[in-house]
């Protein structure tokens, strides 16, 4: 155990300890050192979809969320390349969906938005796919609006490992991936979610939306209006709804 | 030194971005010492001159827009996207789910209310496009200024950026989507 705690890898050359088991995103965390990063977060299983923790590890890009750390790695993490990859990585996100930030009820406590606010991100860059996507507001207490699902696939494995369900899967390949519900009818209401499952409160973006709780704090004076994402514990932020909800 | 001639348009926008442009209040008294308009809702001139900043608010809608936005571009020398409507289609992207047919009948002939319901179909009417498209999909776009809309203090830093010579650009805290 002891020489556990001596062993270090550098990011952006500062020393950053790390245990054995440890990815470098889990170190990196620890250690207050932001690498943005979307399809993660601490306590369920990595998933290295977004690609936007990518850094690179010895000069070779890998994701961060899932690469072990390892004693003599040299890590460069806010670099302009690295930056600007992740806001082309970000910006296609914004297109493939149909994120009109205005009209979104998660505007300001958006963490793919407050990435883009991060990256300093203007536009999509890329023609908009504007995909004509199913919303679900079949639940009585919750919404599925897949126009902004960015597949990161986190309300499917809180479902599966926190809340000892299987509510939610993704279907299709490429351009028709998209988020389907585990019921008979497909629909949310018909399925066993409730409330108080992490799933429905983990989603990043405004794809799964609390019913009546959206304009509680206005625009404004949310989350991402007041703190950079990278300032900000990302645990935080997905808490905030629930904190809204029972306050 | 002569003054720096900016235009401004609402395509298919609300015209928000020109009441928050407005809302800059007495501190278009000393832009203007600078600047002068040239086409812009705010003086009712209706062509494009050449001019050297266009301010270009709104989506793409109907074929009226792309061709005032293709005078723009020809006659300025520096365009910038003004807004989310511009920057990405915005609110009225939203019709971009729903077929050009559907949406005539819903606003023309079932929505509740309707009086004399009928599709309009006069020729002094700009034909619709099919879908909604941002400006950049079109036209070179020089800058861009996010938000639904961009506060007046956006606006002041971007034409004062400009006016001495700088790239434009926003401390962070300002770089809103919404
Ligand atoms: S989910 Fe986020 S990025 Fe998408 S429209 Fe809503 S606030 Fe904007
Ligand atoms: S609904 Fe939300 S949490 Fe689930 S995959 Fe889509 S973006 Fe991720
Ligand atoms: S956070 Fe690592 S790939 Fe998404």
């Amino acid at each position: 155990m002891n020489n556990n705690a001596d062993k270090i890898i550098k990011i952006d050359g500062v020393d950053v300890p790390f245990k054995d088991g440890q990815t470098i995103m889990d170190a990196a965390l620890a250690a207050d050192i932001y690498i943005p990063h979307l399809c993660h977060k601490p306590g369920l299983s990595p998933h290295g979809s977004c690609k936007l923790c990518t850094v690179d590890v010895n000069g070779r890009p890998a994701s961060s969320c899932t690469m072990p750390a390892s004693e003599g790695q040299e890590i460069a993490n806010n670099t302009p390349a690295l930056n600007e990859v992740r806001k082309s990585i970000t910006q296609m996100l914004f297109i493939e969906g149909n994120h009109l930030c205005p009209s979104c009820e998660k505007t300001g406590d958006c963490t793919l938005q407050a990435i883009g606010y991060h990256l300093g991100m203007l536009d999509g860059h890329f023609p908009q796919f504007y995909p004509r996507r199913e919303v679900d507001a079949s639940h009585g207490s919750l919404v599925l609006d897949r126009d902004r699902c960015i597949m990161c696939e986190l309300c499917v494995r809180a479902s599966r490992e926190c809340d000892g369900k299987n509510v939610f899967t993704i279907s299709g390949r490429g351009t028709n991936r998209h988020l389907i519900v585990n019921s008979d009818s497909g629909k949310l209401v018909d399925s066993d979610i409730e409330l108080e499952d992490m799933a429905a409160h983990i989603c990043p973006v405004g794809a799964i939306l609390i019913k009546d709780h959206g304009y509680e704090v206005p625009i404004g004076r949310r989350t991402f209006d007041i703190h950079s994402v990278a300032e900000t514990d990302l645990d935080d932020v997905i808490l905030t709804k629930v904190r809204h909800h029972d306050e | 030194m002569s003054k720096v001639r900016v235009g401004t348009t609402s395509l298919g926008g609300c015209f928000g971005c020109h009441m928050s442009f407005l809302d800059m209040d007495e501190r278009i008294v000393g832009l203007m010492e600078h600047v002068e308009f040239t086409r812009s809702p705010i003086n009712d001139i209706k062509h494009c001159e050449p001019c050297d900043i266009g301010l270009i608010e709104g989506a793409l809608c109907n074929a009226d827009n792309v061709h005032v936005l293709k005078e723009f571009r020809e006659n300025c020398k520096i365009i910038i996207a003004v807004g989310a409507c511009a920057i990405n289609g915005g609110v009225p992207a939203m019709r971009n789910h729903f077929s050009l047919q559907e949406c005539l009948e819903e606003a023309f002939l079932d929505e509740i209310g309707v009086d004399n319901p009928h599709i309009p179909n006069n020729k002094e009417l700009p034909l619709l496009l099919s879908k909604v498209h941002p400006i950049h999909e079109v036209v070179k776009v020089d800058y861009y200024l996010p938000g639904c809309p961009p506060p007046a203090d956006a606006f002041v830093k971007v034409l004062t950026d400009l006016l001495e010579g700088k790239e434009p650009s926003l401390p962070k805290e300002m770089l809103h989507y919404d």
